[in-house]
């Protein structure tokens, strides 16, 4: 009884975030599919809307499915005090993880023309483009072929380095997040190349994907993140 | 070690039929097989390694692998792997190599070099092709079932392993069948516990363009879980197409047979490595511990084989 009502009061200081789970679970948060800020078919012709609804309803789901049950099995593990099981699973939380930490910032990343998808950056991110890599075609034309040269599954970024206030241009396999290259590094854009992010529309041809993109790059976004952490 | 290479764009390396000299130990199975191409603007003769078509038209796999999967994925993917190795190979010292040595040179430990993934995705696939058929799937017989039965517990286990296995490779990648013939003689070491638990049947998975060539393993069977090999057909439904894989694919006869040859290799090298070995002893200063083996192996014309 003591413990239920614990239980309870621990839930409820946690926030709005918080879902009351079984007592098993107790503060246990668990994540739910993001809504898309448009609707699937608001990317076209760029991406075409079989996929943002493949990616988003079946990838980007099946990210957050997979890290809800290791974050179950990692809280089991914890309380149980089984440190081999808690390093097992390190893993799958980093790919599923990862997963929905990137895919969330991807949806941000993009918005449709109407609504101010491939406008470029101003102010203070457009300048530091413009001081970093003289120009945005440039930074572009930079993205592109690190992106096109990735082997296998990952993204490629824009990053800032919050300590040096520096952009930077990293990519990550797989759905390491962008911090995994450098602990001070802030994602401001990230393309996945992924095969399942362009596959049905552009088939092997990685780099027109990539080409077309940029059409509906959120710029507005990267701005955003950029003044905040470079105020 | 030898000649563990970090330049890019040449190796040193020698092998004894071209004159070249191999990092560390020796390849038991080294032919180069060179095909060689006049080129037509000079008299430079140049190697190249070829596009080979699937053994079976490309719509010979409907419905469980669409004629458009194979269209892009031979030909696009797979030719690409092939038409960037050449380009990446011609004028180094990699050139006229066989493919198999190329992905052992370029793999370098796991550091790996430049031309690796192009020489490993063209092997890789040619792989793949020859692991499937039209109508295949069912079941193994002879002797790949006993060991499939020997080595999974039963053939169902395997299955279920083989499947779990290529589901999980998580981003890019293959799901092997392979045959281990486990030898510990990198260097100089010869294996001090050869036993039939070596030669054995084993499941791995590996990303990107990494095959089992690279820890020595015979590959017997493979998948191809990157994306591209599924997404037309079955999108995100990755275990979809590995059932769909296994149970009417799968060419038994192609891992029978490469079974076959991967038992007669190991059993090769076995014979080169107790052959070596005799030798190395041979060469041994006495002392008085190997006295009664060298005094035994000089006086071999007696039928007897008492030991002292």
């Amino acid at each position: 009884m003591a413990l239920l009502s614990s239980v309870t009061r621990r839930t409820l200081t946690l926030g709005l975030n918080s879902t009351m789970l079984l007592p098993l679970s107790r503060s246990l948060q668990t994540f739910s599919l993001p809504d898309l800020p448009y609707d699937y078919g608001a990317l076209e012709p760029a991406i075409s809307g079989e996929i943002m609804q493949l990616h988003h309803q079946k990838h980007h789901q099946t990210y957050i499915t997979n890290y809800n049950k290791a974050l179950e099995q990692l809280h089991e593990a914890i309380q149980k005090g089984d440190s081999s099981t808690v390093v097992k699973l390190q893993s799958a939380i980093k790919f599923n993880g990862g997963g929905h930490v990137n895919h969330s910032i991807f949806w941000k990343n993009l918005a449709p023309i109407r609504e101010g998808g491939g406008e470029p950056p101003k102010a203070s991110l457009g300048w530091a483009i413009d001081t970093h890599f003289g120009s945005l075609e440039s930074l572009i034309q930079k993205m592109n072929a690190e992106g096109a040269a990735l082997q296998g599954s990952g993204w490629v970024w824009l990053g800032v380095n919050k300590e040096l206030k520096k952009l930077v241009i990293e990519t990550t396999p797989n759905q390491d997040p962008l911090v995994t290259k450098g602990p001070h590094l802030v994602p401001l854009l990230g393309i996945d190349v992924w095969e399942h992010a362009y596959y049905l529309q552009y088939k092997n041809v990685r780099p027109d994907y990539l080409k077309n993109i940029w059409k509906v790059i959120n710029w507005k976004y990267a701005s955003e993140v950029y003044e905040k952490e470079c105020a | 070690m030898a000649a563990t290479t970090s330049m890019v764009t040449s190796l040193t390396f020698t092998i004894p039929s071209l004159g070249l000299r191999l990092p560390t130990r020796s390849y038991p199975c080294l032919k180069p097989q060179r095909r060689f191409v006049r080129k037509a603007a000079s008299n430079v003769i140049t190697a190249t390694y070829e596009l080979k078509a699937p053994p079976y038209p490309l719509n010979a796999l409907e419905p469980h692998m669409s004629r458009e999967t194979l269209e892009y994925h031979w030909g696009k993917h797979h030719r690409t792997y092939v038409e960037n190795l050449n380009k990446q190979v011609v004028g180094t010292d990699l050139e006229g190599l066989s493919l198999e040595d190329i992905i052992i040179v370029t793999y370098n430990k796991g550091d790996i070099l430049p031309a690796f993934n192009n020489a490993a995705q063209a092997w890789n696939h040619d792989f793949f092709w020859e692991s499937m058929k039209p109508g295949g799937g069912g079941k193994p017989s002879g002797d790949l079932l006993d060991l499939i039965e020997r080595d999974f517990g039963s053939f169902e286990r395997f299955i279920e392993e083989f499947k779990a296995a290529a589901a999980t490779q998580f981003g890019s990648g293959w799901a092997w069948l392979a045959y281990k013939a486990n030898r510990l003689d990198v260097e100089n070491a010869v294996n001090p516990w050869p036993s039939e638990k070596d030669k054995e049947l084993v499941i791995v998975k590996s990303p990107n363009a990494v095959n089992p060539l690279v820890w020595d393993y015979f590959p017997l069977l493979t998948i191809d879980v990157w994306e591209h090999a599924y997404y037309l057909d079955f999108q995100n439904r990755r275990p979809d197409y590995i059932s769909v894989f296994m149970e009417k694919l799968v060419s038994w006869e192609t891992v029978n047979t490469r079974l076959e040859k991967a038992k007669a290799r190991a059993a090769e090298r076995e014979m080169e490595e107790e052959r070596r070995r005799k030798e190395e002893e041979e060469g041994k200063p006495t002392n008085e511990e190997e006295d009664d083996d060298l005094e035994m192996y000089v006086d071999n014309d007696n039928d007897d084989s008492e030991a002292e």
